[in-house]
């Protein structure tokens, strides 16, 4: 099916098990230990070995030598592989650096070899056997200091330009000039990178945490040079991916290749700080801002310029994607540079882009409202742009941001907000609030799915579509159930198989929005199907209750499959729309904060988010994502930081102790609103995604709420006391 | 993890001389820490001696009016006594600033004393480290050091001891009792037992091989406001930046420690002299010669304010 005009009214308008705030039909099995991740595929493959990764000690430069004499030896040893007994490797489409290096070495813990043995202790206690010797060569490793050396990159938009920035900026009577930055974060998911890989013949087959099965694959048939037919991955459970598993990681790579060499399936899973060093990261960024405005507060002028690294091959963080999209103003420009980094490779993590993007803009739009002597949200109300700012005649498919910071306001409280910063106090805390707008693109994707109607009534849907965590079953089966007009718990949902058809995958917010596309397209089919069987004529048919009904005749849905099961497969493919409007998710987010007047510790009091995302097809599920993610902006605001060894090339606190996200005492109150919303032009469900919207403008938010305690402003991500304790005020 | 032996000891005196006997031996109490630094490869014991089933978890009055500690009570339950939080609440509020819930069931006396540094590059068996292999330079010296100690440190190492727990002890003047291999016993003032780090930062306390703590006194209880200050950067189980630990008596004389600032829980008595003057000049004294890093400056500053808050504090419990 093909989506290229907008959407009219049809089955899931329905509301009746759309929309519902119906609990997680995975949230049982998760809570009682019966979801089984990859990791714990045991039943599905009872006699595997177990692989340990062994990780290069230094961040670049060759191997020279492997003395693996006294790991062969060692206890329970099946088998040990390195590149030089690998065999052929290729890499994958989406990976940079190699997943098994060697003798080159590209970065810090990338894989060097696994050493394959009957227990998991055993594997490990001879891994730490095996003797690496390497030769180092220089590297670069710090953003700062390569800042001047990044080029435009080769893929994607570098440079855009409208109107003349310069001279705009130049006559604009009130300007702001400032640089930012946000450093290196780690997804940092419960659950590691881990597979497990049995071989038959030359077919594999690897139950693996990945978010895109296909994707990945692909890459694993590319990486092993076999045939894509002769790979099967099975992803039923993934333990949050954040896009840290958007791609083929070490752990199923060196599963595969342990198996091989092992000739027995073989596990491996990655330790916490190969999660770090060894697999991807959201890159640090360096940005500057610049914005100019009349004394009235119009924007006259708006530039972005972000810096980034990576690998050789590697891509940029988009950080100023959304400031060609966010406010209006005649003159903009943005652009975006990318530096060769010797660390880690640089990837996607939820809202790649816009998280890092708004940590930077939402600061600066707040001290322009300063500046002008505006109130922040009048300020950006007083700039929203109902088109797209680069081509006026592309209107928005919605845009309902100025709502979102109106509703925002009122029901936080705003109007008390002390409009001279570090004027509030409550005992030892200096207490503020701040604000942010939430921007998010709205990526759709082709996704596919299979329905088959059994002949007691059951509808089981397949697809290739994996759930991170988000709730994918749970929107799926709500989906299968409004088309087919059936009770929620009359639906199966199987997912992340590659047997299953393709789907548009878990990432860049797409997903939720793109697979129940899929589900509906291929449930069209199936409806048809149905009524032929029936005899009815398919587009008049009404299919509710259990019943397929045309005018006075109404018959069970489950006569349909007297004679044998009704399948149909399908999948959601889009046309132009998305060109001819600009499809985006908004928000806003408001925080109090409070620090302590002697320490500088803060402390988060209580936030909220308003949320303008299409149509929420749960709003449990969806308010589980934004408060998840708003607990991430609150990390990357005041803790999260993946320390760079300048000298040594590789993020030091590789571990949860080091590496501090936010624990429950840090998350206070939040609340969720979500617009009443539907947009027509992004798919026949109507939605769109808010997991990463969640995140997008929080840190901004939380960092504005310190400004307004502290008075002192902290362009420098985190927000951590030592950045400022130096200017606070005597201790009374 | 290196393959090891185990063995369950059934007496304080017969656990010291079976960790004589066999080389590498070292005891497990809660595991908390020993197992962590076990997987990944940092410690690599090749004996086990299990001291859970000794009998050292009660806490006992002393004849000279204070407590006896034994070295199994875990932190959670010396943390809910009623004897330590009527008469020694700044340990109790130490103990709960410590680590999870989880942890704290498990983590036992005498293990949080003999805790090991968090330093990251000593958690990293790749990076050089004169704690873990001595010799090998310290790689956190030059890299990142923003937890790292601010006095007392050398040019060998830089680490501090995290303990919550111990600098409570250090301000409270507790004593550690030990039973040796040959079953003699003796008690060691807990400003003695933890020692720095010099040339020798792989030796962190006075315990000989083979010794066993068996418990922690506590003298008569001081009385006056006691508080417990631990500044971090997220609200729960995370590592003090720096803490304070304070006794303020109504004259207003009073004790302080500090944590996160050295490989040791860090009281210098003579700036207590300095109560009178105020938060700067008892930080003076405290960190005289501190020598921070670059990473870690900021430390200085935050004693100071962090000690003006904790009297500010204790001046307002009193009115
Ligand atoms: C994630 C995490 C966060 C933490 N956060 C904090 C924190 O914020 N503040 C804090 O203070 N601590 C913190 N801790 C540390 C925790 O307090 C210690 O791990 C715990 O106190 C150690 O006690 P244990 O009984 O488990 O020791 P074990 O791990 O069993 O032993 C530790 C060491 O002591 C030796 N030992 C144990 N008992 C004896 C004895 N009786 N005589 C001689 N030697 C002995 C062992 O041989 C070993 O070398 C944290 C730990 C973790 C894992
Ligand atoms: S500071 Fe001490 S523990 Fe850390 S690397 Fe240096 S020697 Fe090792």
């Amino acid at each position: 099916m093909k989506f290229d005009t907008p959407a009219t009214t049809n089955p899931i308008d329905r509301l009746k098990v759309v929309g519902q705030p119906v609990d997680r039909i995975d949230g049982p099995f998760k809570t009682t230990g019966t979801a089984h991740y990859a990791y714990e595929q045991h039943e599905a493959v009872p006699h595997h070995a177990y692989g340990y990764v062994v990780g290069s000690s230094i961040a670049k430069g060759r191997i020279v030598s492997i003395d693996l004499t006294r790991a062969q030896r060692a206890p329970g040893v099946l088998a040990i592989v390195t590149a030089k007994t690998a065999g052929k490797l290729d890499k994958g489409k989406f990976n940079t650096a190699r997943l098994l290096g060697g003798p080159e070495i590209e970065h810090y813990h990338q894989a060097v070899a696994v050493v394959v043995a009957e227990t998991f202790e055993q594997a490990r206690a001879a891994a730490q056997l095996v003797r690496v010797d390497y030769a180092r060569s220089p590297g670069k490793f710090d953003l700062a200091a390569a800042k001047d050396s990044a080029r435009k990159p080769d893929r994607g938009k570098s440079d855009t330009a409208v109107g003349d920035f310069a001279a705009g900026f130049a006559a604009s009577a009130v300007k702001l000039d400032a640089m930012y930055t946000t450093p290196d974060h780690s997804h940092a998911m419960m659950e590691p990178h881990a597979s497990i890989a049995a071989w038959e013949g030359d077919k594999l087959t690897l139950w693996t945490a990945n978010q895109m099965i296909d994707w990945g694959r692909g890459d694993v048939a590319i990486t092993l040079g076999i045939p894509k037919e002769n790979v099967r991955l099975i992803s039923p459970y993934i333990g949050g991916g954040f896009g840290g598993k958007l791609f083929v990681r070490s752990d199923a790579l060196l599963a595969a290749l342990g198996a091989r060499a092992a000739k027995r399936p073989v596990a491996v899973a990655l330790p916490r700080p190969f999660m770090i060093n060894n697999t991807t990261h959201r890159p640090a960024t360096i940005q500057r801002i610049r914005i100019g405005a009349s004394k009235d507060g119009k924007i006259q002028a708006i530039g972005h310029e972000s810096w980034s690294g990576d690998l050789p091959g590697g891509d940029p963080e988009t950080a100023v994607q959304q400031t060609r999209l966010l406010y209006a103003g005649a003159n903009r420009m943005t652009a975006t540079r990318l530096a060769v980094l010797d660390l880690p490779e640089g990837n996607a993590m939820r809202a790649p882009g816009e998280a890092s993007g708004l940590m930077a803009l939402e600061i600066a739009i707040d001290e322009m409202a300063e500046k002008l002597g505006m109130d922040p949200v009048e300020f950006r109300i007083l700039n929203d742009t109902q088109v797209d700012p680069e081509k006026p005649d592309r209107p928005f498919s919605q845009r309902r941001l100025v709502e979102c910071l109106r509703t925002g306001a009122k029901r936080f409280g705003w109007e008390h907000r002390a409009t001279r910063p570090a004027t509030r106090r409550d005992g030892r805390w200096l207490v503020g609030m701040g604000m942010a707008a939430a921007f998010r693109n709205n990526l759709v994707m082709k996704s596919g799915a299979r329905v088959r109607l059994d002949r007691n009534g059951r509808v089981t849907v397949e697809t290739d579509m994996t759930d991170i965590g988000t709730g994918s079953y749970t929107i799926i089966a709500q989906t299968a159930a409004e088309m087919m007009g059936l009770p929620l718990d009359r639906i199966d949902v199987r997912l992340g198989d590659s047997t299953f058809p393709v789907s548009s995958g878990s990432g860049g917010q797409w997903g939720g929005n793109s697979s129940t596309a899929g589900v509906y397209a291929a449930c069209v089919k199936l409806r048809e199907a149905i009524a032929q069987k029936l005899g009815l004529d398919p587009n008049a048919a009404n299919f509710e209750d259990g019943k397929v009904a045309v005018g006075q005749r109404s018959v069970p849905i489950t006569q349909a499959a007297a004679a044998g099961d009704v399948v149909a497969e399908d999948s959601m493919e889009y046309g132009d729309l998305g060109k001819r409007y600009q499809q985006s998710t908004f928000g806003a987010h408001f925080v109090e904060a409070r620090v302590d007047a002697a320490t500088g510790e803060i402390r988060v009091d209580r936030m909220l988010a308003v949320c303008a995302a299409g149509r929420i097809l749960n709003p449990k599920s969806a308010r589980s994502q934004v408060i998840g993610a708003m607990t991430m902006g609150v990390g990357a605001a005041l803790m999260e930081e993946l320390v760079v060894d300048r000298r040594l090339g590789f993020f030091v606190n590789h571990d949860l102790a080091g590496y501090e996200v936010p624990v429950h005492a840090d998350i206070p109150h939040q609340d969720v609103v979500f617009l009443d919303e539907t947009d027509p032009m992004s798919s026949p469900m109507k939605a769109k995604g808010v997991g990463e919207l969640g995140i997008c403008g929080v840190a901004a938010a939380v960092a504005n709420a310190v400004y307004n305690a502290t008075g002192v402003r902290v362009r420098d991500y985190p927000v951590t006391l030592d950045k400022f304790i130096d200017t606070l005020p005597p201790v009374a | 993890m290196k393959p090891f032996t185990y063995e369950r000891a059934t007496t304080p005196a017969a656990a010291a001389s079976a960790a004589a006997r066999v080389p590498g031996a070292k005891f497990i109490a809660g595991g908390t820490n020993l197992l962590d630094l076990m997987k990944i490869g940092v410690e690599e014991p090749a004996h086990l001696i299990d001291v859970n089933g000794l009998d050292l978890d009660t806490i006992e009055p002393t004849d000279e009016g204070g407590l006896r500690l034994g070295a199994m009570v875990r932190n959670t339950d010396l943390a809910a006594d009623a004897r330590i939080r009527r008469d020694y609440p700044l340990l109790s509020r130490a103990l709960l600033a410590g680590a999870s819930g989880q942890l704290r069931n498990k983590a036992t006396t005498g293990g949080n004393l003999l805790q090991r540094t968090r330093c990251p590059y000593f958690y990293d068996t790749n990076q050089a480290c004169n704690k873990r292999l001595p010799g090998s330079g310290c790689a956190a010296i030059g890299g990142f050091s923003r937890q790292h100690a601010i006095v007392g440190a050398s040019k060998s190492c830089i680490a501090v001891h995290p303990s919550d727990m111990a600098v409570a002890m250090r301000a409270l003047d507790a004593t550690v009792e030990t039973v040796r291999p040959d079953g003699s016993t003796r008690r060691i003032p807990i400003a003695d037992f933890h020692t720095l780090p010099g040339n020798t930062p792989h030796i962190e306390n006075v315990l000989a091989p083979g010794e066993l703590i068996t418990a922690v006194t506590l003298p008569r209880p001081v009385g006056g406001t006691q508080l417990y200050h631990k500044v971090r950067d997220r609200a729960s189980y995370a590592f003090a930046l720096v803490s304070v630990a304070m006794i303020v008596q109504p004259d207003g004389s009073g004790r302080v420690a500090l944590g996160g600032v050295a490989h040791k829980p860090w009281r210098v008595e003579a700036a207590e002299t300095e109560f009178p003057k105020g938060a700067k000049a008892v930080a003076t004294r405290l960190l005289a010669g501190a020598q921070p890093t670059e990473g870690n400056a900021f430390k200085v500053t935050l004693v100071e304010r962090t000690i003006a808050a904790s009297l500010a504090e204790a001046k307002e419990a009193k009115a």
